[in-house]
């Protein structure tokens, strides 16, 4: 119970602080903070446009919050998540035109086999360069980031465009690889909320994820060398194929958003689709305490956060949906300087609050 | 393939590789003395929409005539050194995560200028379009020789001068460092405020002299361009400047094209191959494939002393 | 010249300094000894502004003084050479050596006369060393000489100098104690920390023991003997023996043949090293830390790349250069590291989950799905069983290893290696950092595997637990191995002479 409350605290005490300073921000462009908040947060409630918005922006956020902790977890770094799900975005609505005339029992298995796929083969070639060669996976995954944007903006353009379209996207998927709408399950919903069976999809992730680290013999490996890679190994731990099967397993996860996206949502790969899913990720999962449970509370929050930008756009006087980004990066600065906060009620000497990390490769 | 190679071509290169060399400088202060800089992104859109505001503001409000795009120029660097200030404090005294308070602060400055222009400007993500003649100069000759004796000053105080040595000891090894006297975390605030006042500058560029306004994310990732080049130039200021006016060219190129690259042989290269460039080039040269770049030692490991 | 009073520092809940004096006199050389652990380099890191001390006060020619950086201690005319060499191993000899304390304007470092000056102190204490040599080019000794000409090139009145001689061949040795002796002809003073007693009396003038954190006698150095100070050190006339029956020694377990092992720098750490540890015996390795005994066991265990490897690994007649660490377990290889926080302990993972480390993957820890998930009940039986059978205080397997002191984290280890009932078992420096009675435990339930039929390769810088629990000893130098003794009858002169002189 001690634990519980501590690992809550913190990320409570950083949320609260980034919403003090944001609200100092809003009194200086000379807003209300308190009104900008209500606006912010409270249209997040109403049903059934409010939920069923913020529970379809959570979607995208929770699997990308799992594919950073599955990252962390082992010592490694995503930040190719933006581009991981770009690929298996890509290759979801690749699959979708290129077989739509399948049935759905076929079409839609293979589609989210598509996006799986995509997404880990996209995210072990990091793995596969660090295992390899020790080359750094922060900035690898930053430059495949950039690469996946320009490749899968080259196949859209050049070979999946309708032609005329001054948009850049492609075709619509066929119609027998959409999956349901929540709306047309429960009452009250309506279908027009692009709210679908995906957002299922990612809280069974995240039992999955909890199971595959805690109560398997692979995540035991994982964990164990993203918490002392030395002793990993010498426990018998492969430590380069840890490396490659977490990236693997991250990149999966990350490609899921497209499963959301393209089968759920447009219906069709749309260029620049994500909304920064991938970096807020990182926010979901450090402020989620690298726990699946900690991702899917993280995830509602951002969420409630990006449907309130709307309104927040619309109906305050000065203040922008960019508030959103303004909090979000505050929160990811306080939660990563955890010290900060020990040091305001002076209980401790700033500690490196390093995440554990894979540095080299073995010898 | 012969029409590449114009005048208008190098002039080009120069004037957008202006903006990387800048911000890859300043990086590479920052990780010289054992600092990752994944913040330079954020650091130029804070130069850039603070240069381009303060332009707008001693232009319109000041009535400053032509010396406005130099106080705009100083506005940016002052905004690259805050928002370094907050990387560094968090990083060096609250020994954050690097990687992760630099995706913070490029996150944080994807939204200010947003939020900032909304409020100043009612246009939302951009600022006022500034006079033609109220901008930094850009006649590549000025810029390329600026350029010259920037990195030759940069080189000069990295390998001349009792700081450089200092900067690179601590971003090496900074228990040696400690041990001969020298204080880590002065060292590394110094370099991580001299990569924000460079970014700062660098981002300032984009807004005042390459256009002539901001706009919503106008760095586009020349951040990590800048990143890329830093690590492509193995860390070293000539390499480093020869780095980003490769990346400089391809972008370059990619402009002039519109499109596609025709070769001699009737194909074309279609603009996402070459803007993937910079990047595949800093995958490979960081595998070891081209020679290899071997970080400063102690890169993003925060110094802790034992007490 | 430099004057400890009182000095107390405690880390988390180890005393490591408690009211230690100590006065070193200008001009002399002073040695300071005791075992590891004694507190020696805490005393002199505090003097040097490393640490700061809880309680106590520090004089420098006779003034009490603020310490509180190595810049201090630096303005004071202090200089330190540590074991652990502060060199910036991409920089030049005399990039290193000015470093801090730089000639010439802020803007513009004069390197040239900083050369010239290093060359002169070089030529002044023979020292022979080239100002632009880049620093990963020198050989130990050689930049140990770096360290020197820092000190010297910052004025230093005084160097403490910390275990100078462990990484040192003899001849280097005997070169260094010139040196020195050239040095407080220069009217330095000179500190020395070491554990090796021949040192101490062939260069100080005056000695220092310190045993469990305190200062337990001085003495001149023409005054005293090994004897005497052994028994100051070690704090008891008799030599700690284990009991132990005669070794009932079947078939060669363990075959070594010819084994090399470089580092990835290409640096040979072990040199044509050939033994064999047969079932029943605990074949002991002694040697000054360094020389080797690290990359022996880990290239036992399977920890360092093939590549690095030369010779022939056997185990039961089988070639094992190429087998995978666990492959190696699974023939009944196990490995008590000599770095728990580093090789054996997940630190942040509970007891039960640490207990499970290198058998994690296989029944009975896994079950369902092709041995896919962990037995929550098989982890948590295999946990008590370690726990109580070694005696693992708190009995809590939920605690996190972390939580648990130097000689119940080991215990863990110890356990846990025991539990797969190994065929071999390699064991290095288990008892460092671990309290009396469980040193003894420890002990015992060594020689209690040993009749048991396992064949251990025992390494352990405390000479005494090697030869006591050893029924052969071989003794390293260098990474070859400078002889083999019979625990019983060679005297610690004898193994101390081959493991500091080599053949």
């Amino acid at each position: 119970m001690k634990t519980l409350a501590r690992e809550l605290l913190f990320p409570l005490i950083a949320v609260i602080a980034a919403f003090v300073v944001g609200g100092i921000l809003i009194l200086l462009v000379g807003d209300n903070p308190i009104d900008a908040y209500r606006l912010l947060l409270g249209s997040a409630l109403s049903w059934p446009d409010g939920i069923g918005y913020t529970l379809f922006h959570a979607t995208p956020l929770i699997f990308t919050g799992l594919a950073v902790l599955v990252g962390f977890r082992c010592g490694l770094f995503n930040i190719g998540v933006e581009g991981q799900l770009y690929i298996a975005a890509f290759a979801t609505a690749w699959v979708g035109i290129e077989l739509a005339n399948r049935s759905s029992w076929f079409l839609i298995p293979l589609c989210f086999a598509a996006a799986i796929l995509a997404g880990a083969l996209w995210a072990a070639i990091p793995g596969v360069l660090k295992a390899r060669f020790g080359s750094h996976e922060v900035i690898n995954t930053i430059m495949l980031n950039f690469i996946a944007v320009s490749l899968v903006s080259y196949f859209t353009q050049y070979y999946y465009k309708v032609p005329g379209d001054p948009i850049l996207q492609t075709a619509m998927i066929g119609e027998n690889a959409h999956i349901p709408r929540l709306g047309s399950f429960i009452p009250g919903l309506p279908e027009r909320i692009p709210l679908n069976v995906a957002f299922l999809l990612a809280l069974l992730c995240c039992v999955l994820v909890y199971l595959f680290l805690w109560r398997t013999k692979w995540g035991y490996e994982i964990r164990a060398t993203g918490s002392n890679p030395s002793a990993a190994e010498y426990g018998g731990i492969s430590i380069r194929k840890q490396i490659v099967v977490a990236m693997a397993v991250s990149g999966a996860l990350a490609g899921m958003v497209g499963i959301n996206e393209v089968l759920g949502y447009r219906y069709r790969y749309y260029d620049g689709f994500s909304d920064n899913y991938g970096f807020t990720g990182i926010a979901v999962a450090l402020l989620g305490r690298n726990h699946p449970l900690g991702v899917i509370f993280a995830a509602l929050l951002f969420a409630m956060l990006q449907h309130g930008g709307i309104y927040v756009d619309g109906f305050s006087e000065n203040v922008t949906k960019d508030i959103v980004q303004v909090l979000q990066g505050i929160i990811i600065l306080f939660v990563a300087a955890e010290s900060f906060f020990k040091w305001l009620v002076g209980r401790a000497r700033p500690q490196a609050n390093q995440l554990p990390r894979v540095r080299a490769v073995t010898q | 393939m012969r029409d590449v190679f114009t005048l208008s071509l190098i002039a080009s290169t120069i004037r957008l590789a202006t903006p990387l060399v800048l911000a890859a400088l300043g990086g590479l202060f920052s990780e010289r003395s054992g600092v990752i800089n994944i913040a330079l992104e954020g650091k130029m859109l804070a130069g850039a929409f603070t240069a381009a505001a303060v332009t707008y503001a001693a232009d319109t409000k000041l009535g400053m005539g032509n010396a406005s795009p130099w106080v705009g120029l100083l506005g940016g660097l002052v905004a690259g050194l805050f928002i370094a200030f907050i990387y560094a404090v968090s990083c060096i005294r609250f020994k954050a995560d690097q990687v992760v308070s630099g995706a913070a602060i490029n996150i944080l400055m994807l939204g200010i200028p947003g939020f900032l222009s909304g409020a100043f400007f009612l246009s939302s993500g951009s600022t006022p379009q500034l006079p033609k003649d109220h901008l930094l100069p850009q006649s590549p000759v000025v810029i390329a020789i600026t350029i010259l004796i920037l990195v030759a000053l940069i080189w000069y105080v990295l390998y001349k001068t009792p700081f450089g040595l200092r900067l690179r000891s601590v971003g090496e090894k900074p228990e040696a460092a400690d041990a001969a006297g020298v204080s880590v975390s002065k060292l590394r605030y110094s370099g991580v405020l001299l990569a924000g006042m460079l970014a700062g500058i660098g981002g300032a560029y984009l807004s005042i002299g390459q256009s002539s306004l901001f706009t919503r994310n106008m760095t586009a990732g020349r951040g990590f361009i800048a990143l890329a080049a830093l690590i492509f130039g193995k860390w070293r200021p000539v390499q480093t400047l020869l780095a980003c006016l490769l990346f400089g060219f391809t972008e370059a190129v990619s402009i002039q094209m519109q499109g596609a690259v025709k070769l001699p042989s009737g194909e074309d290269i279609p603009v996402q191959f070459i803007n993937m460039v910079p990047y595949v080039l800093t995958i490979v040269v960081l595998a070891g494939f081209i020679g290899s770049s071997r970080p400063p030692r102690a890169l993003g490991v925060p110094y802790q002393k034992e007490k | 010249m430099l004057e400890l009073r009182e000095i107390t520092k405690r880390f988390g809940d180890v005393l490591a300094n408690d009211h230690v004096n100590i006065v070193v006199k200008p001009g002399t050389i002073h040695a300071i000894v005791g075992e590891n652990g004694a507190g020696k380099s805490t005393a002199m890191r505090i003097a040097y502004g490393f640490y700061t001390a809880d309680s106590g006060e520090i004089l420098v020619d006779g003034q009490v003084r603020e310490i509180r950086s190595p810049h201090d201690a630096i303005a004071l005319g202090i200089g330190m050479v540590h074991q652990h060499f502060m060199l910036v191993e991409t920089m030049t000899v005399a990039e290193n050596i000015v470093l801090g304390a730089e000639p010439g304007s802020s803007f513009a470092l004069d390197l040239k006369s900083a050369a010239a000056q290093i060359r002169q102190l070089s030529e002044e204490f023979k020292l022979a060393v080239n100002p632009n040599e880049p620093v990963e080019h020198l050989s130990v000794g050689q930049q140990q000489r770096v360290e020197l000409l820092k000190a010297l090139y910052r004025h230093a009145k005084l160097l403490i100098l910390d275990e100078p001689t462990a990484v040192l061949t003899p001849l280097e040795v005997e070169e260094f104690f010139g040196i020195l002796r050239r040095m407080r002809a220069q009217g330095k003073t000179v500190i020395i920390i070491t554990h090796k007693l021949s040192e101490v009396l062939a260069i100080s003038d005056e000695v220092t023991v310190m045993r469990d954190g305190k200062v337990v006698g001085g003495v001149q150095t023409k005054d005293t003997n090994a004897a005497e100070l052994a028994r100051m050190m070690v704090g008891r006339e008799v030599l700690l023996r284990v009991e132990k029956p005669d070794a009932d020694v079947g078939r060669a377990a363990l075959e070594v043949r010819n084994l090399s092992v470089t580092t990835a720098t290409g640096a040979k750490r072990v040199d044509n090293i050939s033994f064999q540890v047969r079932t029943g015996e605990i074949v002991g390795i002694a040697g000054v830390e360094g020389n080797g005994q690290t990359e022996l066991i880990e290239a036992l265990a399977g920890l360092v790349e093939p590549a690095q490897i030369t010779g022939e690994i056997i185990i039961d007649g089988k070639n094992i250069n190429a087998v995978s660490a666990r492959a190696r377990r699974e023939l009944g290889i196990s490995h008590i590291p000599e770095d728990r926080h580093r090789r054996g302990l997940l630190l942040d993972f509970n007891l039960a989950e640490n207990s499970i480390l290198g058998v994690h993957y296989r029944p009975p820890i896994t079950r369902l799905a092709g041995n896919v998930f962990l037995d929550d009940g098989a982890i948590r039986r295999r946990a008590t069983e370690i726990i109580e059978a070694f005696d693992v205080r708190p009995r809590n397997a939920a605690l996190p290893a972390r939580s648990l002191s130097g000689g119940n984290q080991q215990k863990l280890i110890i356990g846990r290696e025991y539990h797969v009932n190994p065929k071999v078992l390699l064991v290095s420096q288990p008892t460092r950092g671990v309290d009396i009675g469980a040193i003894e435990f420890i002990h015992r339930q060594l020689v209690k595997l040993r009749d048991q039929g396992c064949a251990i390769l025992l390494v352990s810088a405390e000479l005494e637990e090697v030869t006591s629990l050893s029924d052969r000893l071989l003794v390293v130098h260098d990474g070859k191995i400078a002889g083999e003794v019979d625990p019983k009858v060679a005297t610690l002169e004898e193994i101390g002479l081959l493991m500091t002189r080599g053949h």
